[in-house]
């Protein structure tokens, strides 16, 4: 696959890019992974921080099952080892944020291991190699602010007399799932559309919910570049990624910044850097030279999670169909191509309503362009998910399009006003709007008897055979029928006649 | 420190219990706890500049436990610095002294959980063993301590010192008490993942079952008793080896037979032990950092000057060597030199014991080289204080239970300690042998001329 990508890959500057990404996905549980506070996000400061979440003297952790069944979930969907024994490890490091000194993770040996997501780039189909996925806790938040009304931690503005920073905990000890790739993507374009694949992923699975501004699924990106054939460069690696625009914004300047540096004969150091979205870089937060010495080593609080075979058949059969197996399904059982069926999986919500339009229109490639084309269209103008128009609506619409009562353009027209109107009947508003094609044949026949009589020329010219003379014959007609006409069977009618 | 309201308090409750016709064995019983565990009535240091003022807002497992049972807490005892120490002269706050004589330690690191119950201020104390802090008091104090088989206490609200070896136990004046104790506080506790889900055990009805095919005279009969030769080495104190063959002798007599058997690797328990015990210490540690309570200095420039200091000022001697070995064996580069080969040769001393109990049921030997030495006399040379551990440390290692009884007394008049080690789970066994051996003895109920003195 390494080597696929690499052919297919356009280099930069005659540099090939190769990225890596590491993604934290905040996992759906309603309570955190070794306490029982709550993950809800939103509140006052500290004030969903059990006495575990602040590590009092003489608290423990204890893993929470939920957290592990999601891990066990992702596991299963990319086709990877749930492992049968994953190890906790404390990664000891002192920050304000980190109440315990040491962060829980899994180090040496993560619960999910290896796997796959698959995604195309266009019509081009991809897939990135996973090293791992490991359970860990998030850590709580360093809030700064400035003089006595620094509100820059959101709410209530404290009353201090100067600069200020406070810890704000509700976040930590929150599960999260860091999935980690091999360093297999060679474009941003890469980047950016494996980012969009995992996060349906994990939207589908029901075990994150996605939401990149409150920071539920964020991603660093380990970024290289090198010259066709020579081994790996030296990577620097962007944090805390979290929103898709931004990552393709900083991977391409970042590329470009290394290409400038290794041009103008520096070298790349390995480095930690943030992206600055108001201007458009990024910059490096720290080398890494002083580099944390993390001291992991097995928690003694936590014994092996040990996940039998058992564990994960309950958790295989509780799965909800996966994006990969529906798309070959609608392949099977709808005639779709590779790419419209990967495009019908891009989400819960489009799989469901696709098979929903389809089944009830009975016209599921229609159902499929429609949904690529017209409704995809309208989501993006709108910037939501929320498709306006139910499926029995869109079907209906489909159906009359198939059974050529109405134009494609007078459709296109017709689902204005059904998004709009958040539905309607169909057939009462092509009614309204006499949008119905003409499917009484005496009409046509008449229509084109006195096309042919009153167009002698054109008449000659297409029997001498000029198609352009033809086309306008069918045009004079449809001009008559007022655009009721199929164009098709007036083109057909018009042959028979002049043959 | 003495909690008077809240103990009249418990006081109250359980006499209202007992009017109502509770008679549980603990309930109006006058306990108190070792200051590792958090208590929510009384303030909370483990010993440590660090926890001055602490005010846990929840109880530990084991006191709650214990409350519920109807005891009723008359305060916190001191301890060495964080439970490191084996003669509670690691203390930030008080200097302990044995009763038996008041110019020597009482051990530790629960040393003052046994000069409490030594001095017969309380029944029973509870206490905590991550190397031998349980066994060595008691045998310093003249006592009966059991640290029972890892995951049998919660370590939820024990302050954690080395998360792997921590276990609760009690020190009291004899095995009987122990059980008694020991069965109110022990058992599952969901909120930790390393407690044992096993059934609650009632360890005081089974003393009373007595062994199949025992009689009144012969208690220990079929007990077979195991003596590892490495645990009675040319070393070890001629007044203590006295003491200890002339207990053997006695629990013989009862019926139980000695065999000799191995534990080779008991030497090497004491580097394995200085190795994993400071390296979760240091971790464990790391949360006391003055940021959300405990000591925080009062002059720093920046985040890492308010670390320093409040940690270089909260924290005595000993924790910080343990903090900085730890630190070290765990570090890139040393890791697997030190920590992981320590935990490889841990597992092949629990498989050691192993070995042993195909061929005995008990083991048996001394708690510590000597009887208690006078305070102040330890070397400034921290390694050769280790050494004095070499008895307890194998079976914390192996996670095993273990127990001091009173033997017989030894140079100087003072207390010496038998040690029984049982397999996992074999609480019952031990406290069988210790209470048959106390129904035909006196030791445990000798007690200090202080005590004498004031009666």
């Amino acid at each position: 696959m390494n080597g696929e990508s690499a052919r297919r890959a356009p280099l930069v500057r005659g540099f090939e890019v190769v990225i890596g990404i590491e993604t934290h996905a905040q996992l759906s549980t309603q309570s955190k992974i070794f306490s029982g506070a709550s993950t809800a996000f939103g509140a006052a400061p500290n004030t969903q921080a059990s006495a575990v979440d602040l590590a009092l003297p003489g608290t423990l952790p204890v893993a929470n099952r939920g957290a592990v069944e999601r891990a066990i979930r992702f596991g299963l969907a990319v086709g990877a080892t749930i492992a049968p024994v994953s190890i906790f490890a404390r990664k000891n490091y002192f920050y304000p944020d980190l109440p315990k000194g040491y962060q829980i993770s899994q180090y040496e040996t993560p619960v999910v291991q290896g796997g796959a997501v698959d995604f195309f780039v266009g019509e081009v189909a991809h897939r990135v190699q996973l090293t791992r996925a490991h359970l860990e806790e998030d850590a709580g938040k360093s809030l700064h602010g400035v003089g006595r009304d620094g509100t820059r931690a959101g709410d209530a503005p404290l009353d201090f007399p100067g600069d200020w920073s406070g810890i704000d905990l509700n976040r930590a000890g929150t599960p999260l799932l860091e999935i980690v790739t091999e360093p297999d993507m060679r474009s941003s374009a890469e980047a950016v559309e494996y980012a969009r694949a995992l996060h349906t992923l994990v939207v589908w699975l029901g075990i994150c919910d996605g939401n990149m501004q409150e920071g539920s699924f964020r991603c660093d990106a380990n970024v290289s570049v090198r010259r066709p054939g020579a081994p790996f460069g030296t990577r620097r690696e962007i944090k805390n990624l979290n929103s898709f625009r931004f990552m393709q914004q900083a991977i391409d300047y970042e590329v470009q910044w290394q290409i400038d540096l290794i041009e103008d004969g520096g070298s790349v150091k390995q480095a930690t850097v943030l992206f600055d979205a108001e201007h458009g870089e990024t910059r490096a937060m720290r080398s890494k030279e002083d580099a944390h010495d993390y001291r992991y080593f097995p928690d003694p609080d936590l014994p092996p999670l040990v996940i039998g075979p058992d564990w994960v058949e309950r958790v295989r059969a509780a799965m909800p169909e996966l994006p990969r197996d529906r798309a070959t399904r609608f392949q099977s059982e709808y005639s779709l191509s590779v790419y419209d069926a990967a495009m019908m999986t891009q989400s819960l919500t489009i799989a469901d309503y696709f098979e929903a339009v389809a089944k009830a229109s009975r016209e599921p490639k229609l159902a499929a362009n429609w949904i690529m084309g017209e409704v995809s269209r309208r989501l993006n103008a709108a910037g939501v998910d929320d498709i306006a128009v139910p499926s029995a609506t869109l079907a209906s619409l489909i159906a009359r399009v198939a059974d050529r009562t109405i134009s494609n353009a007078a459709a296109r027209q017709l689902l204005d006003t059904l998004w709009d109107q958040g539905g309607g009947d169909v057939d009462a508003l092509i009614d309204a709007r006499g949008l119905r094609q003409m499917r009484d044949a005496g009409e046509l026949e008449r229509i084109v008897d006195e096309v042919i009589a009153a167009n002698p020329k054109s008449v000659a010219e297409f029997r001498a055979g000029k198609d352009k003379a033809f086309n306008a014959l069918v045009g004079q007609a449809m001009k008559a029928s007022r655009g009721k006409a199929d164009p098709g069977e007036v083109g057909a009618l018009l042959r028979s006649k002049l043959a | 420190m003495i909690d008077s309201e809240g103990a009249l308090a418990q006081a109250r409750t359980a006499d209202r219990r007992r009017a109502e016709g509770d008679a549980g064995p603990l309930v109006g019983v006058p306990i108190a706890h070792k200051d590792i565990f958090v208590t929510r009535g009384q303030p909370t240091t483990a010993g440590s500049r660090m926890l001055e003022g602490y005010r846990s807002p929840f109880d530990a497992t084991v006191v709650a436990r214990l409350a519920d049972a109807g005891t009723v807490t008359l305060g916190k005892l001191n301890c060495d610095e964080f439970a490191m120490g084996s003669s509670t002269e690691n203390s930030a706050y008080h200097l302990t002294r044995n009763p038996w004589d008041e110019s020597r330690v009482p051990g530790g690191s629960s040393g003052g959980s046994a000069a409490a119950v030594a001095a017969r201020l309380l029944p029973a104390a509870t206490g905590t063993d991550t190397g031998g802090s349980i066994r060595q008091p008691a045998s310093f104090c003249g006592i009966t301590g059991i640290k029972p088989t890892y995951g049998v206490c919660s370590r939820y609200g024990m302050i954690a010192f080395a998360s792997s070896l921590d276990q609760a136990g009690v020190l009291a004046r004899s095995a009987e008490d122990c059980a008694i104790v020991l069965g109110a506080m022990s058992g599952f506790d969901p909120r930790d993942s390393t407690s044992a889900e096993r059934p609650p055990q009632d360890f005081h009805a089974e003393l009373a079952q007595g062994r199949a095919g025992a009689s009144a005279a012969k208690p220990l009969q079929g007990l077979r008793i195991g003596l590892p030769r490495e645990f009675f080495p040319a070393a070890l104190a001629g007044d203590v080896d006295r003491t200890l063959r002339a207990a053997l002798a006695e629990m013989a007599r009862l019926g139980a037979t000695l065999v000799d058997v191995q534990l080779p690797r008991t030497e090497l328990s004491i580097p394995v032990y200085y190795l994993i015990a400071p390296a979760e210490a240091s971790s464990n540690l790391s949360r006391f950092d003055g940021v959300r309570y405990g000591h925080r200095a009062e002059h720093y420039e920046d985040l890492q000057s308010m670390y320093r200091a409040s940690r270089s000022e909260g924290f005595g001697p000993e924790v910080k060597r343990r903090i900085m070995i730890g630190t070290y064996v765990l570090s890139h580069g040393y890791y697997d030199a030190y920590y992981l080969q320590a935990q490889k040769l841990r597992r092949m001393i629990a498989d050691d014991f192993q070995a042993c109990f195909r061929e005995c049921d008990v083991i048996a030997g001394p708690v510590a080289p000597t009887v208690a030495w006078p305070i102040g006399t330890q070397s400034d040379d921290p390694v050769a204080n280790y050494l004095a551990d070499i008895f307890t440390l194998p079976a914390s290692l192996a996670g095993l239970p273990g127990m001091s009884i009173p033997a017989g007394f030894g140079a100087g008049a003072m207390p010496v300690g038998l040690q029984l080690v049982g397999n996992y789970f074999a609480e019952g066994t031990l406290l069988h042998a210790a209470h048959a051996f106390q129904r035909a003895t006196d030791w445990h109920t000798r007690s200090p001329r202080l005590v004498e003195a004031a009666r």
